[in-house]
């Protein structure tokens, strides 16, 4: 492999780049070395594994429907308007992206659960949300939401209000503007978007066990499954780990992919 | 359609007020920051003035003390920009056919009608071609296809031939020409070409504030303000009425003719071609003519002339005269106009 | 954190074990790591309290976590001198990877009872109460200890419960019947004394058909055998069983 140095970065950089770059991989590759390669293919095959991994994919693509569902307006709000108290919104909309998982599983346990701020207005609707599947979508979607804000409030900045403006005085009414120009032009930061709180609602475990419980099939997806796996079957725990890394690692590509043939 | 408009807008500065005529087009003229611009933006809506209102034919586009606010895509004002803007996930035809489709045109009517505007700039060939596949010149004249397609009451262009190479302008400008005919717009533009060729009217900004206006031949030939004069090639000299001449404040005095009566002591202006002004480097004696020391600051080549700059007045020689007198910034020299050669009309 | 907590205690010993070791003639410092099941923690606080008073010079210094997580941790070489198990599976699995030193004895021993918020509002009485449908219970997941346990009890009583939700551990269990989210839960009797006025218990005849032991035991690992067989020895003894069960566990 041969290196460009394009812009004269310091030859002493490598050494802690390198460093650096081995920290993450080498934990990938002790993963992979632990695999059972002989029993892989019954461990992740198993019934509670096909049902976790199935559980992961149904609750993490509703999740993502949902993020956009309520990310592509917010980060319309948050890059197209301008109100008192917008940088303060935005930071609390942020919030869930530094928080522990746990701590907002707390608080969706305060907020949706039975005896909870809103608990008694759902239970009147004759809805159960704890322990239900509903729960880990909404856990998962309370995490992986900034991600599309995020992501499509950038694209949003970037992109500029330019052409907008530019369909308006062409008699385009807003909602035609926000459907024929503003969407097509934002689509790649609106997929990458997509695909990244996909990843984190498939990754995600604390809010998860916190405020859902854990139930095969209902309730234990794929990282909560890996947790309780490694109690009693370590080569399960690993073989499903990798799972979740291969999962990880094409949507990264996927992301890469579309990132690159957009800007 | 006519317009009418007075506005001002606080933070740009900016405080106008504006007639257009039905099927009359206006340009405005002005430096850098003047404004301009943001006239437009104000009469797009794109801008929201502090003061004034705008009246379309009977139609109210805004008036600001009567709470009246009509949102840019309900105005009928396309705003053509500098940078042509076409959509870039649309194919030409598409772009063209955007305005037709927001007001509710089908699909197929709507690309009838923007394969006509095509045609009628010259670019039916691109239809099928996305922006990105477009030069410069063609993206903009597709860009004009695709506001006059939208139909609207009042075209608006802010320097849409500013940002087009130079070998492409005079094309553009024909294109211009022919759908600007009957025509209510206005046109900001850096270029007198564009004023003279495309304009019946013009208005000149300067600092937010229109300084002068009127048919674009008067104000060419008889300008009022020192960006007027100086687009149209014009050394433009402000004082008191003294005599048959005008004083300056600094102490300057131009004579020249008039063919108004000019009541002494009233504010008056000079005016003469650079191509009237000669160059000496000893003061001319005996001679009728306004003789004015002045230090070169500045040669530009124009085509087989050059324009000596020296202080506020331009004098355009040919080259070898510049070889001869050793001409450079910072040389001292007479710079000489016969009266005959200079204009004096009331301010 | 949990994980942070073995990650720095794997640390702290490599700077202070190998000059403890030397100056252990002239100043008897000594500091004994034991790892704990996480339902003994109360208990053992106060025990490892207790043995320092009884031994000057002498500092315990605990990591409580679940069984097989300490197990695990043990096997990758935390420097633990003493391992108290919740049940005899992970005990053995310890002895399995050849990390004990001693002999296991068995100290203490817990059963199951019933928890419900304060107040029972699903008027839970009897583990039968539990297989209702319209009852939600929380249990442990049958991989974790708490939750064999309760499967051996509903095996033992012939009945089958429906949770609602499989947690990976009492404290979880416990939390949910806590928060009103669920209307009971399956776990220890200690979880229920330590738990106060916050729950209420509900005790039924079929969990003595399911007792979890307690083993506890030296590593091979350990610095001083003496003073880690003192330990053991100090739990099992009269001093750390007194404790234990003012804390509600039985003997084994």
């Amino acid at each position: 492999m041969s290196l460009t140095r394009q812009s004269g970065v310091p030859r002493w950089v490598l050494v802690p780049a390198a460093l650096g770059a081995a920290f993450v991989v080498l934990p990938l590759v002790a993963l992979a070395t632990r695999v059972e390669w002989g029993s892989f293919f019954s461990l992740i095959t198993s019934d509670s594994s096909r049902a976790a991994l199935w559980l992961s994919l149904r609750t993490s693509a509703a999740s993502t429907l949902l993020c956009v569902v309520f990310g592509v307006p917010m980060a319309l709000v948050l890059a197209r308007t301008t109100f008192r108290g917008q940088s303060l919104l935005r930071s609390i909309v942020l919030l869930p992206l530094v928080l522990p998982p746990v701590v907002g599983g707390i608080a969706l346990l305060y907020t949706f659960g039975r005896k909870g701020l809103l608990g008694e207005t759902i239970d009147v609707l004759g809805l159960q949300i704890a322990f239900s599947t509903t729960a880990v979508v909404i856990a998962q979607t309370f995490v992986a939401l900034p991600f599309m804000v995020v992501s499509l409030e950038g694209t949003l900045r970037t992109a500029g209000e330019r052409y907008e403006v530019v369909a308006a005085t062409l008699g385009a009414r807003p909602t035609t503007v926000l459907r024929r120009v503003t969407l097509p032009l934002v689509l790649p930061g609106l997929a990458a978007g997509a695909v990244l709180s996909f990843a984190r609602a498939l990754g995600e475990f604390g809010a998860t066990i916190t405020f859902a419980g854990s139930l095969e099939g209902v309730t234990r997806t794929l990282p909560l499954e890996i947790y309780l796996q490694r109690e009693t079957d370590p080569d399960a725990a690993v073989a499903l780990s990798l799972v979740l890394v291969v999962v990880a690692v094409l949507v990264i590509g996927l992301v890469r992919g579309t990132r690159s043939t957009a800007l | 359609m006519s317009l009418h408009l007075e506005a001002t807008v606080a933070d740009r500065g900016v405080d106008v007020s504006l007639d257009i005529g039905a099927h009359k087009v206006v340009a405005i003229l002005g430096p850098n920051g003047a404004g301009k611009s943001t006239v437009l933006a104000a009469i797009a809506g794109v801008v929201r003035p502090d003061t004034g209102r705008a009246i379309l034919g009977d139609d109210v586009l805004f008036d600001v003390a009567a709470g009246t606010w009509q949102p840019a895509y309900a105005r009928g004002t396309a705003l053509l920009a500098q940078d042509p803007l076409l959509f870039p996930h649309l194919d030409a035809l598409d772009n063209v056919a955007f305005g037709p489709r927001s007001a509710g045109r089908t699909r197929a009517q709507s690309r009838a009608t923007a394969m006509t505007w095509l045609a009628e700039v010259d670019a039916a060939e691109l239809a099928g071609r996305r922006p990105s596949e477009l030069s410069g010149g063609q993206a903009q004249r597709i860009a004009v296809a695709r506001a006059l397609a939208a139909e609207p009451r009042l075209l608006l262009l802010d320097e849409p031939m500013a940002a087009l190479d130079i070998t492409v302008v005079p094309a553009m400008r024909q294109v211009l020409r022919r759908v600007l005919a009957d025509r209510t717009a206005v046109i900001v533009t850096h270029d007198v070409l564009d004023a003279l060729l495309l304009a019946d009217r013009v208005v000149v900004m300067e600092a937010g504030r229109i300084v002068e206006s009127g048919p674009t031949r008067d104000v060419l030939a008889r300008p009022r303000s020192a960006f007027g004069a100086n687009i149209a090639g014009l050394n433009l000299v402000r004082g008191r009425v003294e005599g048959g001449a005008v004083r300056t404040p600094e102490g300057l005095v131009v004579s020249g003719l008039s063919d108004e009566e000019l009541a002494p002591d009233a504010t008056a202006l000079a005016v003469f071609s650079p191509s009237a002004v000669s160059i000496f480097l000893q003061r001319p004696a005996g001679s009728p003519r306004n003789v004015i020391a002045a230090t070169v600051t500045e040669l530009e080549p124009r085509g087989a002339q050059v324009r000596v700059r020296a202080g506020a007045i331009s004098a355009d020689v040919t080259a070898p005269v510049v070889a001869e007198l050793d001409l450079a910034p910072g040389a001292g020299v007479f710079l000489a106009v016969k009266a005959s050669e200079v204009a004096i009309y009331g301010a | 954190m949990r994980r942070l907590a073995a990650a720095l205690l794997l640390l702290v010993p490599l700077a202070g074990c190998s000059g403890g070791a030397r100056d252990q003639a002239d100043a008897p410092e000594k500091t004994l790591h034991v790892y704990a099941a996480a339902s003994l923690q109360n208990a053992f606080t106060e025990i490892g309290k207790r043995f320092e008073d009884a031994n000057d010079g002498v500092t315990v210094k605990f990591t409580f976590g679940g069984s097989s997580d300490l197990v695990a941790q043990i096997e990758q070489g935390a420097p633990a001198d003493v391992f108290a198990s919740a049940d005899t599976a992970n005990m053995d699995k310890a002895v399995k990877a050849r990390v004990i030193g001693g002999v296991p004895q068995n100290f203490a021993s817990n059963t199951l009872e019933i928890v419900t918020p304060p107040g029972n509002p699903a008027h839970i009485e009897s583990l039968r109460d539990l297989t209702g449908r319209s009852a939600k219970v929380v249990v442990c997941a049958p991989e974790v200890p708490c939750g064999a346990a309760a499967a051996r009890v509903e095996e033992a009583a012939g009945l089958r419960i429906k949770p609602v939700s499989e947690e990976q551990s009492v404290t979880d269990v416990l939390g949910k019947v806590i928060s009103g989210e669920a209307d009971a839960g399956l776990v220890y009797v200690t979880d229920v004394l330590g738990a106060g006025a916050k729950v209420h218990g509900v005790t039924f005849p079929e969990s003595r058909q399911a007792v979890n032991t307690y083993p506890i035991a030296s590593l091979r690992s350990t610095h001083d055998e003496t003073l880690a067989a003192g330990f053991t020895d100090y739990v099992v003894g009269p001093e750390g069983q007194s404790v234990l069960s003012t804390y509600g566990f039985q003997k084994p």
